[in-house]
């Protein structure tokens, strides 16, 4: 089992430029089903053995697509992710780094009263995989392995060092999302812990946060009053000065909850695993799964 | 993106919001001409422009009651260093000052405009007791905090500009004016963050006159910088005296950096990644000298522009670099290193750690390459490492 994505999901790729149609090969050649590839002025071409459409409806009726995956420049993102909604896609994966904050804004209010069974991943998040099944992003994909823990996290590279430490461990993942690093995201840690609490082969849950916001406070109440499964959490930026964006559009730090330390203590009250070594996620996930 | 406060102004007033806008001087002659222009009598107040807060207590803010007084604290003020809770103990040194003409006060509000993370919706924050530091009321009064959601499709809507005036100013008489002008100008502030894209619109004190008059006295506006490129004429805004040399110049190299005050250097791929990598030196007892996210599509001119930037930061004891290849190639950054090392002498020791995609390959380049380059097989071995190498230095 998994979550969101799985062998039958079929994903269309909107934006198949250099980055889009590289990436589009990558997630195909791991054993996606990738049906099609979506860009203006493009319909009728084939990319890398997949035909492409001028637009998201035409894609769909001729491929029944049910996922897709967004690499169109930030300018037009949001509106790619609307289209993608529009055309019947379920789930939505925006890699897209440096959407504006108000177009999200506007895109969230839209999906929520207009598209509500529409589920958007990220955008700036390397994207969604289930090991050996379906790699909907921009992560290697050879790194992961079929298991048993469940990866939620705001960072990319941060995610990798994760499911690296986790396949060493022999632990493997079930599914791993990058929920992405913008303030204003498509899925929260709230909108997704559910779905691995639910999920019978996900034993543990890993949480990667940052500073800023408090959408892992959110995560740590929502953990105590409905989960069982346990959970290990890490939350980078200790070292940040206040008040300066560190890479991340959401990564800033405010007042005082929101700090990287506040944040791990806040965690750990809670009865989460919190660690403060990024390179003991995969250790401590095992210890708590007694392995 | 921040602004000055005359810059906020003018912008703000372009959306209609009364502002008092003064003049900007920069030199000596510049406030000459800044006093010739304003009203002969006074008293006016002269304000240091710098992107810190708390510039008041700083002593950046001055009341002046006579034109000589005026043009003493005009020159005291330009080109002093700031140091207030916001710049650090080095503070800022003050390179332009605005002049304006005081004003007469019978209350002061509190009132901003920035996006809530939680509900993905702008909110106005606001209380009819301003002048003081928000933060300070919001810890001390909470129930003095006025918010309100604005509809990201729609704006704000009269209704609600109605509801705050009326809370905003209690107490005015049914016909006064105030309520009606002081909607007015929340509607301007609600016009000025939706059309320039704003993380912030800020106004303390927003002040009502004995004579009734409503007025931004204070501005504050900063801009989202992944949509500057819908307003190109904004970019124009942008003052790099105010930033920090090392973040303008690795900005020029399209490198993502922050400067820190440790001494060693951080070469990292992933934002998230760097972040932990300089919170696990912290951790081993070391002090990171910077943020830097070289990206996911590093190649040789990013590498070699980063390796510069920390070779060339005399405060540099030793440079950690430390890549989980995903996108990014380990043996293009491998030889990235190479190139740089030899391009710019490498005086300081420096541990690399590769990871992921042709990682092996990376290191055996690393490992033949003569370079006096110590690897690390893990993370946490990779920073233990820097931090030993660079210990009592």
């Amino acid at each position: 089992m998994s979550i969101i994505v799985n062998r039958d999901t079929k994903v269309l790729c909107q934006g198949v430029g250099k980055a889009g149609s590289f990436h589009l090969k990558g997630c195909k050649d791991y054993g996606t089903k990738m049906v099609a590839g979506v860009q203006p002025k493009k319909g009728g071409t084939t990319v890398e053995g997949v035909p492409v459409f001028h637009t998201v409806r035409q894609a769909v009726r001729a491929t029944g697509a049910d996922a897709s995956m967004i690499f169109v420049p930030a300018p037009g993102a949001a509106d790619a992710v609307l289209e993608a909604a529009d055309a019947g896609i379920k789930t939505v994966v925006c890699i897209t780094e440096g959407v504006p904050v108000l177009d999200m804004s506007r895109t969230k209010a839209l999906l929520k009263s207009r598209y509500p069974g529409v589920r958007l991943i990220g955008p700036n998040c390397p994207g969604i995989i289930t090991p050996g099944e379906c790699k909907i992003g921009i992560m290697p994909g050879y790194i992961h392995k079929k298991g048993r823990v469940g990866i939620l996290s705001k960072s990319g590279t941060l995610t990798y060092e994760a499911v690296h430490q986790t396949t060493a461990a022999g632990l493997g993942q079930t599914t791993c999302v990058g929920i992405g690093g913008d303030p204003i995201l498509g899925s929260t840690y709230l909108d997704l812990l559910p779905l691995f609490e639910a999920d019978p082969e996900t034993e543990a849950i890993v949480l990667i946060g940052e500073i800023g916001g408090d959408a892992e406070k959110q995560a740590a109440e929502y953990w105590k009053a409905h989960m069982k499964k346990p959970m290990v959490a890490f939350v980078a930026g200790r070292t940040a000065p206040k008040g300066k964006r560190m890479g991340h559009a959401g990564a800033i730090v405010g007042g005082a909850d929101d700090t990287a330390d506040a944040k791990l203590k806040m965690l750990a009250s809670y009865g989460i695993h919190a660690v403060d070594n990024p390179s003991l996620i995969g250790a401590e996930v095992a210890k708590v799964l007694g392995k | 993106m921040k602004l000055h406060e005359y810059q906020a102004k003018d912008l703000l007033e372009a959306t209609g919001v009364r502002v008092l806008k003064g003049a900007v001087a920069s030199d000596p002659a510049g406030i000459e001409a800044a006093i010739a222009t304003l009203s002969p009598g006074g008293p006016w107040v002269v304000k240091a422009q710098v992107h810190a807060g708390g510039r008041g207590k700083a002593g950046g803010v001055k009341l002046a009651k006579t034109r000589e007084d005026l043009r003493e604290k005009a020159r005291a003020i330009l080109g002093m260093t700031l140091v207030s809770n916001q710049t650090g103990p080095q503070g800022v040194k003050v390179r332009k000052i605005l002049l304006v003409e005081a004003c007469d006060i019978a209350h002061e509000i509190y009132v901003s405009i920035l996006m809530d993370r939680k509900e993905g919706r702008p909110l106005v924050v606001a209380s009819a007791e301003g002048g003081m530091e928000i933060e300070e009321l919001a810890a001390t009064h909470p129930e003095k905090i006025l918010k309100e959601h604005l509809d990201p499709l729609a704006g704000m809507q009269p209704h609600q500009a109605r509801d705050l005036a009326y809370r905003l100013a209690p107490g005015e008489a049914p016909d006064s004016p105030v309520p009606a002008a002081l909607a007015e100008l929340l509607m301007g502030l609600s016009r000025a963050f939706f059309k320039y894209d704003a993380s912030l619109v800020e106004v303390n004190p927003l002040i009502i006159t004995p004579s009734k008059d409503v007025i931004a006295l204070d501005a504050k506006v900063a801009l989202e910088d992944n949509a500057l490129f819908r307003h190109p004429e904004l970019e124009a805004l942008r003052d790099v005296a105010e930033e920090n040399p090392k973040e303008v110049k690795a900005a020029e190299a399209g490198l993502n950096y922050i400067a820190l005050d440790g001494n060693i250097g951080c070469l990292v791929n992933g934002a998230g990644l760097a972040m932990a990598t300089m919170d696990l030196i912290k951790l081993h007892g070391g002090a990171p000298n910077n943020f830097l996210d070289v990206g996911g599509g590093a190649n040789k001119d990013t590498m070699l522009a980063a390796f510069k930037l920390l070779l060339g930061d005399p405060q540099v004891k030793g440079i950690l670099v430390n890549i989980f290849g995903g996108i990014v190639r380990c043996d293009l950054v491998a030889q990235g290193v190479i190139d740089a090392a030899k391009e710019v002498s490498l005086a300081v020791p420096m541990v690399v750690r590769l990871e992921g995609t042709n990682a092996e390959q990376g290191r055996a380049l690393l490992a033949t390459s003569g370079l006096p380059i110590t690897p690390a097989a893990g993370f946490n071995e990779a920073t233990l490492k820097i931090v030993e190498a660079v210990r009592g230095k």
